[in-house]
């Protein structure tokens, strides 16, 4: 199975991610990630579901969320033409004898650091998830005390846009 | 947004004009013009959308939430309400009306149990495309969420069996909700949406005006098909010499009877029809093979299994058709219209998905039909040769029990027979639903009403009472299984009060009849828990309970008598009567393709199977 992410615009009302979510465990389907949040449209959310299935499946899955009323567009996005993106913050055990040694990881990968503590680090980090896995690898010797990632947002790259009007 | 909007408006058809307050009132006073927005409660913005919106009856049963939409019903002189005896009955008359009308179904409860003694009803609706509309109480709005009395987060019980539904929180929103919910229903693929209203929104101070604008973006039926796939689907037909037409229940929600009549005819292609497509096609017509799959004919099913090609019209390839699905059909290229795209290759991948409304598909078909047919209609003479042989090897039938009992497929036979092809036939779930479809001969769309789709026992009873209030002179026959009756027969003290005289016809084996069937054929025999006594005990007394519900009660145990008890039951027309026909308990429902097998293992009569010679196709496909 492959994954697939699935840019979905559906109305901003009370009850959408319900009907979503239920459709994809009534019929089978296992969300990997979703992402919700508002866009330029106040009337309009955007999910980011990223499913793993085959390519028939995933027709059908597509064509059973565009008969949910609510929902306006679902674009498949393409890793290849897309630029794709999570969230990642965690809490590193990091004393004074390991700080600079963490800091340093912390630089390779382009994140930042939030929070400090004598005893820990926080640290902020966007990118693939195979980014994020990578650093989650480096920094795991350190002893991982809390993290907490976000879904998977993506946009396609060009200057196309999906959005509620333009054609289908 | 905008556009989609207009779209949706257009397709809405001839918009109602608002009900004056001078035609409602008991004082004649000029009204303000259309469109004026009126104070009214929000019950009374409800009603008059139901007004507006054309609904002509409504069934349901006023409890604690919905009481404020109940008062401004007692004045309504547009809109009728049959007080049901239980709300399931009320979700099944309104299925009842809409599948012999074609027009919206329409139940309302209060909150709680009485929305989710609707949850039955809404489910059968969406698994058969019944346009319904089911208005439910809620609690008021600042006790949602508090596990208030009679508190049941209706709107989430509902999510999957229905096709959308709303919780209305304005009352201002009432008439768009209204709007948006009948256009719902009754449009695309139709099916049952509910609109849950809380007690205070009811209540609340709001302006009624209509028509409100409708706001569904995401919503976009597609209805005019694709020419390209239409020609493709005509080239394939120029070609094949093993076509068939398989007919599902969306020709008749598509209304398309008349033009799936010039198809089949133009290019003389033969025709099953399932079990929600009885009646779309005439049972007299010499190019019908009957019903196809589990109980279908031995034509039908081994017509799908051996075509070169499917036309699929309006239906599903459901289960209870294929069969074992990787065995279906395997030689044949399949076209596949319907106005749902998330049918299309669903089950069966299609070659030629064609979306639209089956009214248009089959129009445009024909046209192109018509053009492709030029250089020569396809050679069939072949293939039906081979149809027609499984046809007389085959037939429909049935044997006598030996034990002298009277035979249900004669009394089901001999109803349709005498009630003839202009009455409405529903039925209940199991052998007496399949008895029905098999030998009672339907010659027009809307006359056979069943749950295909769930299979809900107690069905019959309550489905004919609806059919019977959108068509009060014509006659309705319920038949009826002893279990299924059982389920819902207090829905006839409302026919008896309410003018309803439908005729039931309970095929009383003393048993649950299908379920008894598997015993028999596949657990060797042990009948568990399914002799529910009506013969043994007679309890209850089926004349006796009728009689207590305000009907006549008839009895008939004799082949003799049949006749002379449906003649009987049908010049009672001052209230319903109940026919108790006391029937064999081991006549079985054949041919069977037992479940999860394959249509090729299709078993005639019991031990008889149809045994296909391969020889006989390569000759035909030459």
């Amino acid at each position: 199975m492959t994954n697939h992410t699935l840019s979905v615009l559906v109305e901003n009302v009370p009850g959408v991610l319900a009907r979503v979510s239920g459709l994809f465990s009534r019929r089978g389907f296992n969300i990997e990630s979703l992402a919700v949040g508002p866009t330029e449209n106040p009337e309009v959310s955007r999910m980011t579901i990223v499913v793993a299935v085959e390519e028939l499946p995933l027709e059908q899955v597509t064509k059973q969320l565009n008969k949910l009323v609510n929902v306006i567009k679902i674009v498949e996005l393409d890793p290849e033409v897309s630029v794709q993106r999570e969230l990642l913050l965690v809490k590193v055990r990091a004393d004074a004898t390991v700080r600079s040694q963490v800091l340093e990881t912390v630089h390779l990968f382009r994140a930042k650091v939030v929070d400090v503590s004598p005893e820990a680090l926080t640290i902020e980090a966007t990118g693939t998830g195979d980014k994020i896995g990578a650093l989650l690898r480096m920094l795991e010797p350190y002893g991982v005390r809390e993290l907490v990632q976000s879904g998977m947002v993506a946009v396609g790259r060009g200057a196309r846009s999906i959005t509620a009007t333009s054609s289908r | 947004m905008t556009s989609a909007t207009s779209r949706s408006e257009s397709n809405a058809g001839p918009t109602p004009q608002p009900a004056s307050p001078s035609q409602l009132g008991a004082r004649p006073k000029p009204g303000p013009p259309a469109g004026t927005p009126v104070r009214v409660t929000g019950a009374q913005s409800l009603v008059r959308s139901l007004e507006a919106v054309g609904a002509e009856v409504v069934f349901g049963i006023p409890g604690g939430t919905i009481l404020p939409a109940y008062d401004p019903l007692l004045d309504s002189t547009k809109v009728r309400h049959v007080l049901v005896r239980h709300e399931q009955g009320a979700g099944h008359a309104a299925t009842g009306y809409a599948q012999a009308t074609g027009k919206v179904g329409v139940c309302m409860a209060t909150s709680g149990p009485g929305a989710t003694n609707l949850v039955t009803p809404l489910a059968d609706a969406n698994m058969d495309s019944v346009p319904l509309v089911a208005i439910t109480g809620q609690q008021s709005r600042a006790l949602i969420g508090t596990d208030a009395f009679q508190e049941a987060d209706i709107c989430g019980i509902t999510l999957p069996i229905t096709k959308h539904n709303f919780l209305v929180t304005d009352p201002a929103e009432i008439p768009r909700v209204v709007a948006e919910a009948f256009h719902l229903a009754s449009t695309g693929r139709p099916g049952p949406v509910l609109v849950d209203i809380p007690k205070d929104v009811l209540q609340e101070m709001t302006s009624f005006s209509w028509p409100p604008e409708m706001r569904l973006p995401g919503y976009r039926p597609t209805l005019r098909p694709h020419g390209k796939q239409v020609r493709e689907a005509a080239r394939l037909i120029s070609q094949s010499r093993r076509p068939v037409l398989y007919v599902g229940g969306g020709v008749v929600k598509a209304r398309a009877a008349a033009q799936l009549r010039e198809l089949a005819e133009l290019s003389g292609i033969p025709v099953v029809t399932t079990l929600m497509a009885r009646g779309v096609f005439p049972d007299s017509h010499s190019q019908h093979l009957g019903m196809p799959g589990m109980h279908g004919s031995v034509a039908a099913v081994a017509a799908m299994q051996r075509a070169d090609l499917l036309i699929a019209l309006g239906a599903r390839f459901d289960d209870r058709v294929t069969g074992q699905l990787t065995t279906f059909a395997p030689d044949a290229t399949v076209v596949h219209a319907d106005i749902d795209p998330a049918e299309i290759s669903k089950n069966r991948k299609a070659d030629v998905p064609i979306v639209g409304d089956c009214a248009e598909i089959i129009t445009e078909l024909i046209a192109a039909v018509r053009e492709s047919e030029r250089s020569g209609p396809p050679d069939l003479a072949a293939w039906w040769t081979q149809v027609d042989s499984w046809r007389d090897t085959f037939p429909a039938g049935y044997e006598w029990p030996p034990d002298g009992a009277l035979s249900p497929q004669y009394v089901i036979e001999r109803i349709g027979e005498l009630a003839g092809p202009d009455a409405i036939y529903t039925a209940g779930v199991g052998q007496h639903q399949m008895w029905a479809a098999q030998f009672i001969r339907y010659e027009n769309p809307n006359t056979w009403i069943n749950s295909g789709g769930l299979g809900t026992m107690g069905f019959a009873v309550p489905a004919a009472m609806g059919a019977q209030f959108g068509f009060p002179d014509r006659q309705v026959w319920a038949i009826d299984g002893d279990g299924c009756f059982q389920m819902t027969n207090q829905e006839l003290a409302t026919c008896a009060i309410e003018g309803a005289p439908i005729k039931v016809a309970v095929i009383n084996n003393g048993n649950l009849g299908m379920v008894r069937q598997w015993q028999n054929l596949f657990y060797a025999e042990r009948y568990s828990n399914t002799d529910l006594g009506t013969h043994k005990h007679r309890i209850p007394d089926f004349t006796l309970l009728a009689e207590a519900l305000g009907c006549a009660g008839l009895r008939c145990e004799t082949k003799d008598e049949v006749d002379d008890v449906i003649q009987r039951a049908m010049a009672i027309n001052d209230r319903p009567v109940v026919i108790d026909f006391v029937v064999g308990k081991d006549a079985q429902v054949w041919p069977m393709v037992a479940a999860g097998t394959s249509n090729d293992e299709i078993m005639a009569a019991r031990g008889i199977r149809p045994l296909f010679d391969d020889d006989e196709v390569s000759e035909v496909s030459q």
